[in-house]
């Protein structure tokens, strides 16, 4: 875990502090990051992909010594960064397909091997819908044969770029284009959905961590880590939606940051399909303060508001309380 | 070297000595030779510097292929029929990217009805594609091709599928000459990508275009095929100095300088029809045949100039456009623009079925009567089709079709006539 | 690299998109008024010279305090610390210790012998200070800075006011006293003790003084009518702690009670709990809630067995020294009446602790002054009703602290200099307060405030060793290292890490950052994730 910084007023917490020695800083307070997603990007206003790509890139970038190939599935990350005559990437970046991210970049690093030069490595990446859904077969067979590839979800929990419909990531209850909030049974149904990072745990690869943009340090030290090990690993990282999820545009960090502190999204590691640590609630909080920040939940603040529902939801941030043991 | 051996392990070997780099296959009948071939040789060794990756499906196939072609290193895979579709979006992908990848195709039907035997449908489903397509008649040409392919491939930036006729060339047994390393590495330089992934020289590939570029990138890769007519003549020509045979080129023809009868055909049936032409010529009729070897770009202007003085064209092929006919047809209709002469389109062979000298005589010698409709089914059972006809319309309950004529039929499909 | 048309792209070119157009907002940096310097009396930078303190900086940080106020290790000892009482971290854990830290650092400065910087120019202008106390002093420090030649006269033989006859050396040991004067003596401001002014007017012509700031204090005690046998040892506050500092201590005997609820009352009781008494007893006509003392001065007093008897007044003192003490109730509105109970009280004295005067002798004749209530009053630039004659301090209304005292000086201070010159001192407008809504506390880390260690109490009761000692480095480091910096950057590079649009531009190890507009969509996140609240969001001009 984090190395014991003494307290230097918000050392651990914020992005670098003037008080903290350069290298208990973050990569992003370095005044030479790579920006690996430059400027100029046509991301929604506060986008929490932009930011995640920005992040762990850059991380990514500095692990391996500025030798890092990306792979990216088609999606909003794609669309907002590349469109003729136009790129933010300061990196070697390539697009194929929606669903083939994770099988171009298995064979990008089969040629870097045949190359003789694995040390360069390969990031592919993609959001909940290429990875979960569409690209699903590609990364299961990534993961299979254990290429030498660090996959990154980037979850915004739909397929946003197309206007926001369901994905397989879509979480119970939230109103999408294809679940709209209407009916008996408004928003996305209970029972439905897929937890890729156990599905990743399942194969055995060698690292599986989840990750969040409101917590850069905990991200940028499993970025590093998993550059630092060769084999099929996986982080799947947490980025709200302004837009899709009907939420301010100054709130992303902060709804990154409800969804870690109320237990609805866990934050850890396992190694070959084991669990083996997990990031520390700081101060546990009720769903609903995370809930009521995104219209696509206002359903459930009607009058009267949906108690049952809800309760549903804090169940299900409870069950990841008490199974990762996110208290202690 | 000659050698006796089966032609999925000659296309293996001569694939072999072009130094691939990352190849890579997903199983399907009739191509899994060719790949188990390469698989073996880099797992024993004999393949230096050469990553085989095992795939989980087509589609990962010819994306890692893109993968590793972006990154800058020689590729090759491998496909056939359904393959070939559900790497579909991929293969656009490739053409698009302009990587130079080299992939063989066993020629063999699409379903439903799911049909393990040679036809061109797959070949001529992904036709639009990009793609470069070369016909192999032999093979010893299907080798050959694969040699030629990579340094086509290389030097315009295209993808190219070298197809080969399912069963029929790919498990048949034939003598072939295998080349030497020193003469394919003669002919074929190292590859020099002309755009590629490398931290040193970051760029971004595969951004969106919009309306405002799109039509100016398509119609250059449409001019680089154009370009493709001119260098496959030349690069047949270049390999026949350096290896010693004829190979590849656009088209062949036989027999056809006084021909008033010509046929058209792709592939391995060529050789039987240059057998009736044989026979037929000692009978004194004026019949020859043109072999297309380069499909994709298609030859309009050599085939005009192999055809422009027969009185009819006969074109025989192993594919149907369901709802219009033929596929080949088109082409060789386009190339003959202004031309006035009868044109047949014969379909055969389709799902794998024996096209024999005695229906292709009976055929041309209709056709040389004139005596032949515009589209012609060869061999087609008239009672089995009418028999179905007349079940269906009497009854709406049905059932499935195939199972319906296989039921009728009595036996295993591929009979022989 | 011959790169194919439109399907691949040079990187960093999209810098040619300038998504700055999309704003409808812009994010702006701001200071704002950080709460403990609004609270504080004398204007002290607190946030500006905790700063320095955090990166350990301790020469610094006592210089950026000095700047305002020249009592640092003073201060740390008696300041009420109004500053940790407005500090927006009590709204997160327990406010920051401020006063800890600034002790530290006056204690830093006299064991390193730091000293002021001398004037840069000579004005040629001379003021006179009436009283060397706590407004005197610092509005002679300001004053001989900004070039004046100042003389300080006081009545008294010793300077510092009532912080030398009034605080007893428990609270404030005299050796810092001592030197926190000295060092502005240093500067070259003359002191005549021993000198008092009867006539202001004539002491300024005599003296061709251009201006005088008046500070003489309070030092009347104020008294009760309470008869008294002629026998009976009353005293009054004031005296008693006066004569503390002589050779000879006053002589309360074993049983001393002390009559008032003020500060001054618990300091003659704990005064005399250390000269021998056995006995020290305050009586107070009201409740301890009402009690005007400092709650933790209470506590101190009470720890060291001070008793005191509530709601009670004091009728009569008989010649063996029994008092006849009166019970009093609370009204509804709060006021003690009388309730006709008596009892008695033995006492060696009485000590009258009931609130001081001002000797306004000083100001016979001079015209155009105004007097209210016992204080002369002054305008808000501290000028009284005569021109060129300012005060400040206790003589004047005000809450009476050292560091209101303090305050006084330095404003009267900067007031005169532009008077001098024949300007007028216009302070800048104030920032917007930083309050704790604007700030956003997940980003400080937990930790707890360290206490100041206190002497044992076996020790202070006997003693008049300092109570309550200081922090050593570590603890004040960490102490100012809980400062959130409200409303002030301090570089923690979290506007530059949240921006989704790398618009924000690192400038360098103290130079802050800045926006860059070309790229900046005006989503907000940086105002939300700054920790301190140095960022806002105002309307795109359009």
């Amino acid at each position: 875990m984090d190395a014991q910084i003494k307290f230097y007023q918000t050392g651990t917490f914020t992005v670098g502090n003037r008080l903290l020695a350069e290298d208990q800083r973050t990569v992003q307070a370095d005044m030479h990051r790579t920006n690996s997603l430059n400027s100029g990007h046509r991301a929604c206003q506060g986008c929490g992909e932009a930011l995640g790509a920005r992040y762990a890139i850059d991380a990514a970038m500095r692990a391996t010594d500025n030798q890092l190939i990306a792979v990216n599935a088609t999606g909003c990350l794609e669309v907002f960064s590349t469109p003729y005559p136009e790129t933010s990437w300061q990196i070697p970046w390539i697009h194929s397909l929606f669903g083939n991210a994770a099988a171009v970049a298995s064979g990008v690093a089969a040629a870097q091997r045949a190359l003789g030069r694995s040390h360069v490595r390969v990031i592919a990446q993609g959001g909940d819908g290429g990875t979960t859904d569409i690209g699903f077969g590609c990364l299961s067979g990534m993961f299979e044969r254990n290429d030498d590839v660090l996959y990154i979800c980037y979850d915004n929990e739909a397929y946003m770029n197309t206007g926001v419909q369901r994905s397989s990531a879509t979480p119970p209850l939230a109103r999408t284009a294809t679940t709209p909030a209407v009916g008996p049974f408004p928003g996305n149904v209970f029972g439905t959905g897929k937890n890729v990072p156990r599905i990743a745990m399942a194969h055995g690869i060698p690292y599986v961590a989840t990750a969040s943009v409101s917590n850069l340090r905990d991200l940028e030290r499993k970025v590093t880590y998993a550059m630092s090990i060769d084999g099929a690993r996986y982080i799947h990282i947490f980025v709200p939606c302004p837009l899709g999820w009907g939420s301010a545009s100054d709130d992303t960090i902060k709804i990154a940051r409800l969804a870690v502190e109320t237990g609805l999204f866990p934050l850890f590691e396992a190694h070959h399909g084991e669990v083996t640590a997990h990031t520390q609630i700081r101060h546990k909080v009720p769903v609903t303060e995370y809930l009521k920040l995104q219209k696509r939940y206002a359903h459930l603040f009607g009058n009267p508001p949906d108690l049952g529902r809800i309760a549903l939801i804090q169940q299900m941030a409870d069950h990841n309380i008490a199974k990762y043991d996110l208290l202690n | 070297m000659l050698k006796q051996t089966e032609g999925s392990h000659a296309v293996a070997e001569a694939v072999a000595l072009c130094r691939p780099q990352v190849i890579c296959a997903y199983p399907i009948t009739p191509q899994t030779h060719i790949v188990e071939g390469l698989g073996e040789m880099v797992k024993a060794g004999e393949l230096a510097d050469c990553e085989f990756i095992n795939v989980e499906s087509e589609f990962a196939a010819m994306s890692v292929a893109i993968g590793s072609s972006a990154a800058g290193v020689r590729t090759y895979t491998a496909t056939s029929s359904q393959g070939l579709l559900f790497m579909a979006e991929a293969v656009y992908n490739a053409a698009g990217l302009g990587l130079p990848i080299v992939m063989t195709i066993g020629n063999r039907a699409i379903g439903a009805p799911i049909n393990i035997w040679n036809d061109h449908s797959d070949s001529m489903s992904m036709r639009d594609a990009g793609w470069i397509q070369l016909f192999a008649e032999t093979n010893q040409e299907a080798l050959d091709l694969h040699i030629q392919a990579f340094r086509l491939a290389e030097e315009l930036s295209c993808p190219v599928m070298v197809c080969m006729d399912g069963f029929i060339l790919t498990h048949a047994y034939e003598r072939v000459d295998i080349p030497t390393q020193e003469q394919v590495d003669a002919f074929l330089p190292r590859y020099q990508p002309r755009q590629l992934l490398d931290p040193a020289d970051p760029v971004s590939f595969g951004a969106l275009v919009g309306p405002e570029a799109f039509t100016e990138v398509r119609y250059l890769q449409h001019h680089k095929q154009l370009r493709a007519i001119g260098l496959i003549p030349q690069l047949a020509a270049a390999f026949s100095k350096q290896f010693g045979r004829n190979s590849g080129g656009l088209l062949r023809t036989y027999r056809t300088e006084d021909a008033e009868t010509i046929v058209v055909a792709l592939g391995s049936v060529n050789g039987t029809v240059q057998d009736v032409v044989d026979e037929m010529r000692e009978r004194g009729v004026r019949i020859g045949s043109v072999s297309i070897c380069s499909f994709r770009p298609f030859p309009l202007a050599a085939l005009r100039a192999a055809l422009e003085h027969a009185k009819r064209v006969v074109v025989l092929e192993k594919c149907l456009a369901v709802g219009l006919g033929g596929i080949v047809s088109d082409g060789v209709r386009k190339s003959l623009s202004g031309i006035a002469l009868k044109g047949y389109t014969v379909i055969a062979g389709l799902g794998g079925r024996a096209i024999t000298r005695a229906s292709l005589t009976r055929l041309f010698e209709d056709a040389g009567r004139d005596e032949l409709e515009q589209v012609t089914f060869l061999d087609l059972n008239a009672d089995v089709v009418s028999f179905e006809l007349e079940r269906e319309s009497k009854t709406r309950r049905t059932g499935p079709t195939a199972e319906a004529i296989l039921r009728h039929i009595g036996t295993v499909a591929a009979s022989i006539g | 690299m011959d790169k194919p048309y439109a399907i691949t792209l040079d990187p960093g070119s999209s810098l040619a998109n300038k998504t700055g157009a999309w704003r409808t907002n812009r994010p702006l940096y701001v200071d704002r008024l950080p709460p403990c310097n609004h609270a504080c009396p004398a204007g002290e930078n607190i946030q500006g010279w905790l700063y320095h303190a955090e990166s350990g900086d301790y020469e610094a940080a006592w210089r950026a305090l000095t700047e305002d106020n020249p009592l640092a290790a003073i201060m740390g000892r008696v300041c009420y610390h109004p500053c940790e009482g407005a500090c927006n971290r009590g709204k997160l854990d327990e406010s920051v210790g401020i006063n800890s830290v600034e002790r530290f650092l006056g204690d830093e400065a006299i064991k390193h012998g730091w000293k002021f910087a001398a004037p840069a120019a000579e004005s040629g202008k001379r003021v006179l200070v009436v009283g060397a106390g706590p407004s005197g002093l610092s509005a002679a420090y300001h004053l001989r800075r900004l070039g004046h030649s100042v003389r300080i006269v006081d009545a008294g033989p010793l300077a510092g006011g009532m912080m030398r006859f009034g605080i007893p050396k428990y609270r404030l040991p005299r050796d810092v006293l001592d030197a926190e004067i000295q060092r502005i003596l240093d500067l070259g401001v003359e002191l005549q003790l021993n000198t008092k002014v009867s006539n202001i007017l004539e002491t300024m012509r005599a003296g061709r003084f251009d201006a005088a700031f008046l500070a003489v204090g309070a030092h009347i005690a104020k008294r009760a009518y309470i008869p008294a046998g002629e026998a009976a040892h009353m005293l009054d506050a004031v005296s008693v702690l006066r004569s503390m500092e002589n050779e000879d201590k006053p002589m309360l005997g074993r049983r001393v009670v002390v009559y008032g609820g003020g500060n001054t009352a618990l300091d003659v009781a704990r005064t005399a709990k250390r000269l021998g008494a056995t006995e020290a007893i305050i009586v107070y006509r009201r409740t301890r809630d009402k009690m005007p003392a400092h709650d933790f001065e209470v506590e101190e007093a009470l720890q060291e067995g001070v008793l005191i008897k509530w709601l009670s007044t004091i009728k009569n003192i008989a010649d063996e020294g029994t008092l006849t003490v009166e019970k009093m109730a609370l009204d509804a509105s709060g006021f003690p009446q009388p309730t006709g109970e008596y009892e008695t009280l033995e006492s060696d004295s009485l000590v009258l602790a009931l609130g001081q005067d001002v000797d306004l002798s000083l100001l016979e004749g001079v015209p155009g002054l105004e007097i209210k209530n016992g204080t002369v009053q002054v305008a808000p630039n501290m000028m009284t009703g005569y021109p060129g004659i300012f005060a400040g301090g206790d003589m004047v209304p005000s809450e009476r602290t050292v560091t209101v005292g303090v305050g006084h000086g330095k404003k009267a201070a900067r007031h005169i200099h532009a008077w001098l010159s024949g300007t007028v001192y216009a302070p800048a407008p104030k920032h917007e307060l930083a309050t704790f809504d604007k700030m956003n506390p997940w980003y400080y880390s937990d930790a707890p405030k360290t206490v100041r260690p206190m002497l044992e109490l076996a020790r202070r009761t006997s003693t008049f060793d300092e109570v309550v000692s200081g922090l050593d480095e570590s603890n004040a480091l960490f102490e100012a290292r809980r400062c959130l910096s409200c409303g002030n950057c301090f570089e923690c590079d979290n506007c530059y890490g949240v921006c989704p649009d790398n618009a924000v531009i690192k400038l360098g190890p103290g130079k802050r950052f800045e926006f860059n507009f070309d790229y900046c969509k005006g989503c907000g996140i940086c105002v939300s994730e700054c920790p301190c609240g140095a960022i806002k969001m105002v309307p795109e001009s359009i």
